[in-house]
């Protein structure tokens, strides 16, 4: 019996990964030829998606990418032949050879995602034989000071965008006296071009489950809830499925894993709001409230869900804790340059050849990041425009893109780098089209609370309409940076005082290509 | 049909106090009503404020400010079109001209045989893989015109009409 594997995550099943799968457990019962078909998550190349691997003598060997017509000549090869190196199989055109030697795989350096794509995600003995829930046995061994210690020492700052201490955050809840603490994991996932949580989520929902558990052994908290959008229908369904199978394994509940610590894990979720994914709209959204935007202070790790204490971190920034507190703080800070310790999965989405998840540390420039992985874009056109860090984030140009993906080299040059996403646009972009949809999108998901986010993101789609048909332009130009000025100045929080960001990097580029067209940049790819 | 309306009252209540009892009970509430009936039936709602001691204006308010949730069944399928950054690197922007005119409706309206409804999304998840659109449950990835004409077509055959 052969083993292979065919990923269940939202981007193989988009690509008819479902029907591959049913062609390949129909004609294997035809042929006679037995395999065991696991459903793994995605190893994050999803320029071979759907990835079909089959394990062998020599390690896993891959195919793709796998369309459903493609399965007859797979069986005709005998692909599934465990001996490695079979001729016909080799010769296969969509024959890859070992995964793990794949370049785009191998010059990663994968710690979240260590277990993306190789176990089962739902099946927790799986995970358990690729060093799952050490982290959560050795959190178990140590107090809950020494917990926080351990992430301050990390250097972990929070993934979700603001790129705040991790451990700072897990002091301020330990800290506080109250009987009731909430964890609170944020999988609102909203940038665009971003879907490193939902690929964590889909291959290796055990990790979260036991990052958020041992946070709330770090701070005292018997609660938790992961708010996930509701646009990630195959990330729920896993979770799910997980949660149930940990607490019967006393991962979850009461007296977990033989201890006397009790702690409840539910999936909640979220209905379409952007600004949902703002950790005060989040917050209000679970209590079951229209996601308006609170002041702060006070800080939700003071009074946070319900009033209480309450942790609130990203998917990824839960999902390093593990591997920190089961390899040592300083392993993962060794990784990394600056203030930017450990890994980033960056998130190479848009118009691109080899689009996917790369992990690795902080530190590589965006170009090298292009040049090794990206391969150019899908359109074979030459890049252009590179949005990083999800809606509020700035357009680059290629001037710009040796910068260091790195928090504070891409604030030094008015960037972000947020959740790591990376959009590429060929130069068939239309740059003031860019800066007036962000502009309409702040107009869509602004909550509303504050005139500048909502009445000045409608007056800057009008304004950028006259600037593109050229009335009164230097004026209108003035007008929308007075406008963005005031949206920066006067927001309640990042969705107003951040949209400025990529329309003025995006206008920026649009008038300087405009006052010297020969300046468009022709980087060929 | 006779007597849907108290089949479907009783439905709703058994939801309600399946749910209310959780903390924030409101979404998880709307989410199953909108799972089991498609959208949340008017008469839902001042059930679910007499279980929460909430006003209907308030329930309403939450039901509103949330693209997700709907309070009509409009048509037998829900077509979202990602129009999100890294999808319009793609031709997201292509698409949805071309959804529109073949379907003769803008955002958030129906075909005439209220087969299907046309509605924007920001963003699957899906972007390294775009244009990305939803029917459902279902994401389709890398859908150019011609794919989308195909799975519009595969709608429209295999319409079930329940009476
Ligand atoms: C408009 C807006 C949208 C946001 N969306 C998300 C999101 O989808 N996911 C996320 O983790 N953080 C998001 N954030 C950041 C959160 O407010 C918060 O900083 C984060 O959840 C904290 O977790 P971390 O420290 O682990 O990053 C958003 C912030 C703003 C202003
Ligand atoms: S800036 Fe916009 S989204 Fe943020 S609180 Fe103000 S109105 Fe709401
Ligand atoms: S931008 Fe369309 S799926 Fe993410």
């Amino acid at each position: 019996m052969t083993t292979v594997y065919l990923p269940r995550d939202t981007t193989t099943l988009s690509l008819e990964g479902e029907q591959v799968a049913t062609k390949l457990l129909a004609q294997a019962a035809s042929d006679d030829i037995e395999i065991q078909l696991i459903r793994n998550g995605s190893r994050g190349m999803f320029y071979l998606e759907p990835l079909l691997e089959v394990q062998t003598n020599r390690g896993r060997i891959a195919f793709g990418p796998v369309r459903p017509e493609d399965v007859a000549s797979l069986f005709a090869a005998d692909f599934c032949n465990p001996t490695f190196d079979t001729q016909s199989v080799t010769a296969h055109p969509l024959y890859l050879g070992l995964t793990e030697e794949i370049p785009y795989l191998k010059n990663q350096q994968r710690l979240s995602f260590s277990r993306a794509g190789i176990i089962d995600p739902t099946d927790i003995d799986d995970y358990i034989a690729h060093r799952g829930f050490i982290g959560l046995a050795k959190s178990l061994q140590m107090n809950a000071q020494e917990i926080v210690d351990e992430v301050k020492a990390s250097g972990l700052r929070g993934r979700g965008g603001a790129a705040f201490p991790t451990g700072i955050k897990w002091q301020t809840v330990l800290d506080c006296p109250a009987q009731q603490k909430y964890i609170v994991c944020n999988a609102d996932e909203g940038d665009s071009g971003t879907f490193a949580d939902r690929l964590l989520m889909e291959a290796d929902p055990y990790s979260l489950i036991e990052g958020i558990t041992i946070a709330a052994l770090a701070v005292g908290a018997n609660q938790g809830f992961i708010y996930l959008r509701s646009e990630y229908p195959q990330a729920e369904l896993i979770l799910n499925e997980a949660i149930s199978h940990a607490y019967a394994g006393n991962f979850l509940g009461d007296n977990l894993c033989g201890s006397p610590f009790k702690f409840d894990l539910e999936v909640r979720m979220g209905a379409g709001a952007y600004i949902c994914g703002e950790e005060t709209s989040l917050l209000e959204s679970l209590e079951g409230k229209r996601g308006l935007v609170r002041a702060k202070p006070p800080l939700p790790a003071i009074e946070g869900l319900f009033g209480q204490p309450t942790v609130v971190n990203n998917v990824l920034s839960f999902a390093a804790v593990p591997h920190i507190i089961a390899d040592g703080a300083e392993l993962y800070a060794n990784y990394g340059q600056g203030r930017s310790r450990g890994t980033l999965p960056f998130q190479i989405a848009g118009n691109v050849n080899q689009g996917g998840l790369v992990e690795l540390a902080f530190g590589t420039t965006l170009n090298e990041l292009l040049d090794q992985f990206a391969q150019g874009t899908a359109s074979k056109r030459p890049m252009h425009s590179i949005q990083v860090g999800g809606p509020l984030g700035a357009y680059l140009t290629p001037a710009q893109w040796d910068t260091a993906l790195d928090y504070e080299e891409f604030a030094a040059i008015g960037a972000v780098l947020g959740h790591g996403g990376i959009v590429i646009f060929d130069d068939t972009v239309d740059l003031a089209e860019q800066a007036r949809f962000s502009m309409e999108f702040c107009v869509e998901e602004s909550c509303g609370k504050c005139t500048p986010c909502r009445i000045g993101s409608v007056r800057g789609t009008e304004v950028i309409d006259k600037i593109r048909n050229g009335e009164n332009l230097e004026s209108n130009l003035e007008l929308l940076d007075d406008l963005c000025e005031t949206m920066i100045d006067m927001s309640l929080c990042a969705m107003g005082g951040m949209t400025p960001i990529p329309v003025q990097s995006a206008m920026k580029a649009y008038r300087a290509e405009q006052l010297d067209p020969a300046a468009k940049p022709a980087e060929v790819c | 049909m006779n007597g849907t309306s108290v089949t479907n009252e009783q439905q709703i209540q058994a939801i309600i106090d399946q749910l209310k009892h959780k903390p924030g009970a409101l979404l998880p509430i709307l989410h199953q009503l909108q799972n089991t009936f498609e959208y949340i039936p008017a008469n839902a709602i001042a059930l679910i404020g007499r279980a929460l001691h909430q006003t209907s204006a308030e329930i309403h308010g939450v039901i509103s400010f949330y693209r997700h949730f709907h309070t009509s069944k409009d048509s037998t399928h829900r077509v979202e079109i990602c129009r999100a950054e890294a999808c319009q690197a793609r031709g997201a922007r292509a698409l949805e001209s071309h959804a529109k005119k073949t379907l003769g409706v803008d955002y958030h309206q129906s075909t005439a045989d209220r087969n299907i409804t046309l509605d924007p999304v920001y963003c699957l998840g899906n972007c390294s893989c775009g244009p990305t659109i939803r029917v459902g449950e279902h994401i389709y990835g890398r859908v150019d015109t011609e794919k989308f004409d195909s799975i519009i077509r595969q709608l429209t055959t295999t319409t079930v009409h329940i009476q």
